[in-house]
């Protein structure tokens, strides 16, 4: 196995260090307040803080890691990694969402309107959009529609159509359904309860797309099947796409090494941090 | 502001000046940080260790949280020496604090062979990390032992000029011996300490927390440990020490300072506040303008005993 980080390309200055520019951070970690967090259905909740143009700036993809105040009886001692739902540099706000899951959401849960909230980022590398492209496919499922929702907004101002295919376990849990409609992109939900969130059903929406010219590129995150589904069609249709993943994280900026998957790179298995090196990936190179 | 007079935060490290006292811990730094903080700031770089052979690392998961601490089990990823020649060194090419390598291997003459070659220009001083307890089978490293400390940083010391700092582990029953081993093998600092060897276990599965089961634990729960640690190195040793376990604030650095420590390392801290070294020193700096102490040296070793018998010190008879 080797391992690899492309992303890490510094030149060394040219100049000697006291000609430089002053330094700029371009990753902030800050005490922001909290505009808002309330629940959007029985599991999700929305949360919308004050933030700094550095931290406002966060783009389609990148998450952020939050200090989650301690729940009674917790200790949650990491930050927790969190995708951005949405980012405003006129307003300077970031919103974020997220599902009660463990110590550290049951934390974000407690925060009032008005309270504050440590927040670091933005970080990692997020999506891409090609302005060659007319139509693109989102893929979702769970805590990935969240991950996905900037993508809408992004698209539309790049004047890229969307389609996106929502998948969830009942119809009253999907979210981003109305987020995605207000850029005007094409929702199809798809869930358990009603049967039709099988990989078998969501590719034949997909070849459908495909065979519509409605599929330049796949963007997918939140589910291992729903990924080698599309991973089949973008070989079989020779089409580009990116992929969010997740993994267990500690510093997020890359220095700990703990959030490393395997990516498959020309045939080789290669190691890449999820933090600094993602969480968006090249779809046909992630492993599920 | 007009300060009441200037601090000099310089402190002369094993043979290395540096502009103020604060570096990272190994393992817990990279180019990347250089997004959230100036990197000019630092009083030094430390790179993660460097190993001979690739390495890929430990299965996942490779942390754990637990109450103001961090268990870890990375295993030391490397892409082998030609890559960090060519692709790590020179990216420090360019900024003023001077690059600490930090190095391993499983046997003294790997280390040693390893020092001689990254004896390069643009490497200030060798950090022999002889310590980590993920490297060696069941956790062993040669920093438990006074013996084979000594054994490795002799060879290293032959095989190097460059300022010799060996990093020594916390899973010994007599630090101050195993540091006095090292001062005597040639070592021109100590690093005081590493990770403390652990293990969580996870109620719901029953499975160690860990992919490699046991790790190493860092963060604020292990500080009061380290310092005693440093505090009785401190007596024992004539060469600088580096203090590194828990930092997160400069009340903390400076406690270690006072415990005996010239330098101090942050590690766990970058992960929950990345700008935290940087914290550090102008805390440093604040806490010597207010207390008008005018060299961050005068805090080295300042701790104040008024018992003067060493045998109270040992706390043989505790408190009734």
């Amino acid at each position: 196995m080797s391992l690899d980080h492309p992303s890490v390309t510094k030149q060394p200055a040219a100049t000697p260090p006291a000609s430089r520019a002053p330094w700029q951070p371009s990753i902030v970690a800050e005490v922001a307040r909290v505009v808002a967090n309330t629940a959007v259905n029985a599991e999700y909740r929305h949360l919308v803080v004050d933030c700094s143009e550095i931290a406002a700036a966060g783009q389609p993809g990148q998450f952020f890691q939050l200090l989650c105040p301690h729940p009674a009886g917790e200790q949650p001692f990491l930050r927790r990694p969190m995708s951005l739902y949405g980012a405003d540099p006129v307003k300077r706000q970031v919103e974020f969402l997220y599902k009660v899951t463990g110590a550290g959401t049951r934390g974000l849960d407690l925060i009032q309107p008005g309270g504050t909230l440590d927040i670091m980022g933005p970080l990692g590398a997020g999506f891409t959009l090609d302005s060659k492209w007319r139509h693109i496919v989102a893929v979702g499922r769970g805590a990935g529609l969240a991950t996905l929702a900037p993508l809408a907004k992004a698209a539309k101002a790049s004047g890229i159509k969307v389609t996106a295919i929502f998948s969830a376990r009942r119809p009253e849990l999907l979210v981003s359904v109305d987020l995605f409609k207000s850029h005007g992109a094409d929702v199809v939900p798809v869930t358990d309860s009603e049967q039709t969130s099988g990989p078998g059903n969501v590719e034949r929406i997909l070849r459908g797309l495909i065979a519509a010219g409605k599929c330049d590129a796949f963007f997918t995150c939140g589910s291992s099947r729903l990924m080698r589904v599309q991973q089949r069609l973008a070989i079989e249709f020779g089409l580009p796409g990116q992929v969010a993943m997740e993994q267990q994280m500690a510093c997020g900026i890359g220095l700990c090494y703990c959030c490393v998957r395997d990516f498959n790179v020309g045939g080789e298995i290669v190691n890449r941090r999820v933090c600094w090196d993602g969480p968006v990936f090249d779809l046909l190179e992630a492993l599920p | 502001m007009i300060k009441p007079f200037s601090i000099d935060l310089s402190v002369d490290v094993g043979g290395l000046t540096l502009r103020n006292p604060v570096m990272p811990a190994s393992g817990t730094f990279a180019e990347g940080l250089d997004k959230v903080i100036d990197f000019n700031r630092l009083g030094a770089f430390v790179t993660k260790t460097v190993t001979r052979e690739l390495r890929a690392g430990n299965p996942l998961p490779r942390v754990v949280e637990r109450p103001g601490s961090l268990i870890n089990a990375i295993g030391i990823p490397s892409k082998g020496v030609p890559h960090f020649i060519e692709r790590i060194i020179p990216q420090y090419a360019a900024y003023e604090p001077p690059l600490v390598v930090s190095i391993s291997a499983p046997t003294a003459e790997g280390f040693a062979s390893l020092a001689s070659e990254l004896s390069l220009p643009g490497v200030s001083a060798i950090e022999a990390n002889i310590s980590c307890p993920n490297i060696e089978e069941d956790g062993k490293a040669f920093a438990m032992r006074a013996e084979s400390a000594e054994k490795v940083t002799r060879q290293l010391r032959a095989a190097t000029k460059l300022p010799l700092w060996v990093k020594l582990t916390p899973n010994t029953g007599d630090i101050a011996e195993v540091a006095r081993a090292a001062e005597g093998a040639g070592a021109d600092a100590v690093v005081v300490a590493n990770t403390f060897l652990s293990m969580a276990i996870d109620l719901k599965t029953f499975k160690p927390c860990l992919g490699n089961i046991m790790g190493g634990l860092s963060g604020p729960a292990i500080k009061p440990i380290v310092v005693r640690q440093v505090f009785q190195c401190a007596k024992a040793v004539k060469i600088p020490i580096i203090g590194c376990g828990g930092i997160s604030s400069a009340e903390d650095a400076i406690e270690y300072m006072l415990a005996g420590a010239t330098a101090v390392q942050v590690g766990t801290a970058t992960f929950l506040q990345p700008a935290a070294m940087v914290s550090i020193i102008d805390g440093i700096e604040m806490f010597c303008l207010q207390r008008e102490i005018k060299s961050v040296t005068d805090l080295v070793h300042g701790v104040v005993i008024e018992e003067a018998d060493d045998q109270d010190l040992a706390w043989l008879s505790p408190p009734t």
